[in-house]
């Protein structure tokens, strides 16, 4: 490589349009282990409320492990471990005592492949609001109507909520797992390459769909696809090596990089 | 054509027919089997048969009591091993997926789930019958039960294995607490493979014999009573098949014809249900 040191992730606490950027999630020296390997080294950023945040690089850069630490996901897997702060709401959720089940309900995630539970249209959606919360039927028929329509699926599930979510297309079910998300009502979203396993058309879809989610959430999203991470995303994260390299707005990070590394995986040099 | 490929095509072709001839002798043996339990089974088939109870030799009867004990025996033994097994499977594989402790108890299951039905059979006789001083129903029951065990908890095992991890991410990523995500999640998904364990489990123990004998033993009259002797098609059929008598002959081989048709269908059914898991 070179010796070029990057100048510090850091992106101005105002928007280009002059309204003020509110931190959502806040993290600061970031280190990640798979056993002994190091997949994350010293990640210090923000995630703006109300904005979406993508997190692009080459396979095995560490943004798919960043987003997993958001939600913890890691804790299913022994000898996978972080260390230093992740910021959200005034508590720090690496915290051992920090209760992850809540958290997850307050940082929702949607994955790569489409995963739908092998169950009901409805009882997908249903499934984890009465984990939450508990109303009457009638009010929970009308959560699941309005996620699904948030999602842009009901039109075309109205009639069959009572057949199996894995009845759907991918891209159907890709959009029943988002209103899934988001009928429990968490703050932030996290995307792991959502549309990695979809044709062009639900592609298309799903993202309309994040430009319209922002208005209600922080949206976070893995992607290999710097189109996509132009098209959808206010400030993206370049990260390589496990390393965050670059770090500003989409727009400055395509047209004018700082770096020489983002600029070459930008330009398609490497990666 | 060159002498390669002519080579290639003369062992495809000596191979294909010793598959063959060894798929045709496998076979065969089954249906022989079948053959000869229908051509000795079919006559003795009478609503008789499931009405009266157990002849003395010379007289007409039934087998009502055996396929009674039988039944009883084996809702029993399905009743212990079942919960018993899916508990355990479920630890192995949803709690103690990485630990050394579940390939240790893995394998111990593995033994058990290969030790001869006798051993087992012995070891309750040890355990239950001699304490309790005579054969009974609940010693049968715990014996069987003893032979279910380490099917359900292999399958169970098995079956949530398959459970895809993004799955249970997902469930766990809405906030669901592990036990929430097992019961409603992994559970749904792996429930067709399950019940076909629990399914095959009864085929198995509704045939096993040799367990029985020293712990249900046999009975010639009605008995529900679980502390008594408790009579079963397969012993019933064991002591006929041996017998001098003809017509106790006869009882044996529709016994067996009896339980080798419910076994099959058990087995049907746990196959038609393990295909229908593909289709989803």
């Amino acid at each position: 490589m070179n010796n070029y040191a990057p100048p510090p992730p850091q992106v101005e606490d105002r928007t280009d349009d002059g309204t003020e950027l509110i931190e959502g999630v806040s993290i600061r020296d970031l280190n990640f282990y798979y056993g002994s390997s190091k997949a994350l080294k010293d990640v210090s950023m923000s995630l703006y409320k109300n904005k979406a945040t993508a997190f692009i690089g080459p396979s095995g850069c560490g943004k798919s492990t960043l987003l997993r630490v958001l939600n913890r996901m890691y804790d299913l897997y022994p000898g996978q471990r972080a260390t230093g702060e992740v910021m959200f709401d005034g508590i720090n959720i690496l915290s051992p005592t920090q209760d992850t089940n809540l958290l997850r309900s307050r940082i929702g995630m949607v994955f790569q492949k489409p995963t739908p539970f092998p169950m009901s249209i409805y009882e997908n959606i249903a499934l984890g609001v009465r984990l939450y919360e508990r109303m009457p039927r009638a009010a929970l028929d009308e959560r699941v109507e309005s996620a699904l329509r948030r999602a842009a699926l009901w039109d075309e599930v109205k009639d069959k909520l009572d057949t199996s979510g894995l009845s759907l297309s991918g891209g159907q079910q890709q959009r029943l797992c988002i209103a899934r998300t988001v009928a429990i009502k968490p703050e932030v979203i996290l995307l792991d390459e959502p549309c990695s396993a979809l044709d062009p058309i639900s592609t298309a879809r799903i993202e309309e769909l994040i430009d319209e989610l922002k208005a209600d959430y922080t949206i976070v999203i893995v992607t290999h696809n710097m189109q996509q991470a132009a098209r959808v995303a206010d400030y993206t994260a370049f990260m390589f090596l496990g390393e965050l390299i670059e770090f500003d707005s989409t727009d400055r990070l395509f047209t004018t990089p700082r770096d020489k590394r983002t600029q070459d995986y930008i330009t398609g040099r490497f990666g | 054509m060159n002498s390669v490929y002519r080579a290639r095509r003369r062992r495809n072709w000596i191979a294909m027919s010793l598959s063959l001839v060894a798929t045709l002798f496998g076979l065969g043996w089954l249906v022989l089997i079948l053959a000869v339990l229908l051509w000795e089974g079919v006559g003795g088939l009478s609503l008789q048969v499931f009405t009266e109870m157990t002849p003395p030799p010379g007289s007409a009867g039934g087998l009502l009591n055996a396929i009674v004990g039988s039944l009883i025996l084996t809702v029993l033994a399905v009743a212990i091993g079942t919960p018993v097994g899916i508990l355990a499977g479920t630890h192995m594989a949803e709690y103690g997926r990485y630990e050394k402790l579940t390939s240790v108890v893995r394998f111990i299951n593995d033994i058990l789930l290969s030790a001869p039905s006798i051993v087992v059979g012995l070891f309750v006789y040890e355990v239950m019958v001699v304490p309790m001083g005579h054969f009974s129903g609940w010693a049968g029951a715990v014996a069987l039960a003893l032979i279910v065990l380490p099917v359900v908890v292999r399958t169970t095992e098995d079956m949530l294995n398959l459970v895809p991890n993004p799955l249970r991410e997902a469930a766990v990523a809405l906030g669901m607490p592990r036990a929430y995500v097992i019961r409603h999640v992994c559970y749904r998904a792996a429930r067709a493979g399950m019940l076909t364990g629990v399914l095959l489990a009864v085929a198995r123990v509704s045939g096993e014999t040799a367990p029985l004998l020293f712990t249900a033993l046999n009975n010639q009259f009605w008995g529900a009573n679980l502390n008594a002797p408790m009579p079963s098609l397969p012993v019933v059929i064991f002591q006929f098949a041996l017998s001098p008598y003809e017509d106790w002959q006869k009882l044996a081989w529709t016994g067996a014809l009896i339980i080798t048709v419910t076994v099959l269908a058990l087995t049907v059914v746990a196959r038609f249900l393990a295909a229908s898991r593909k289709e989803q």
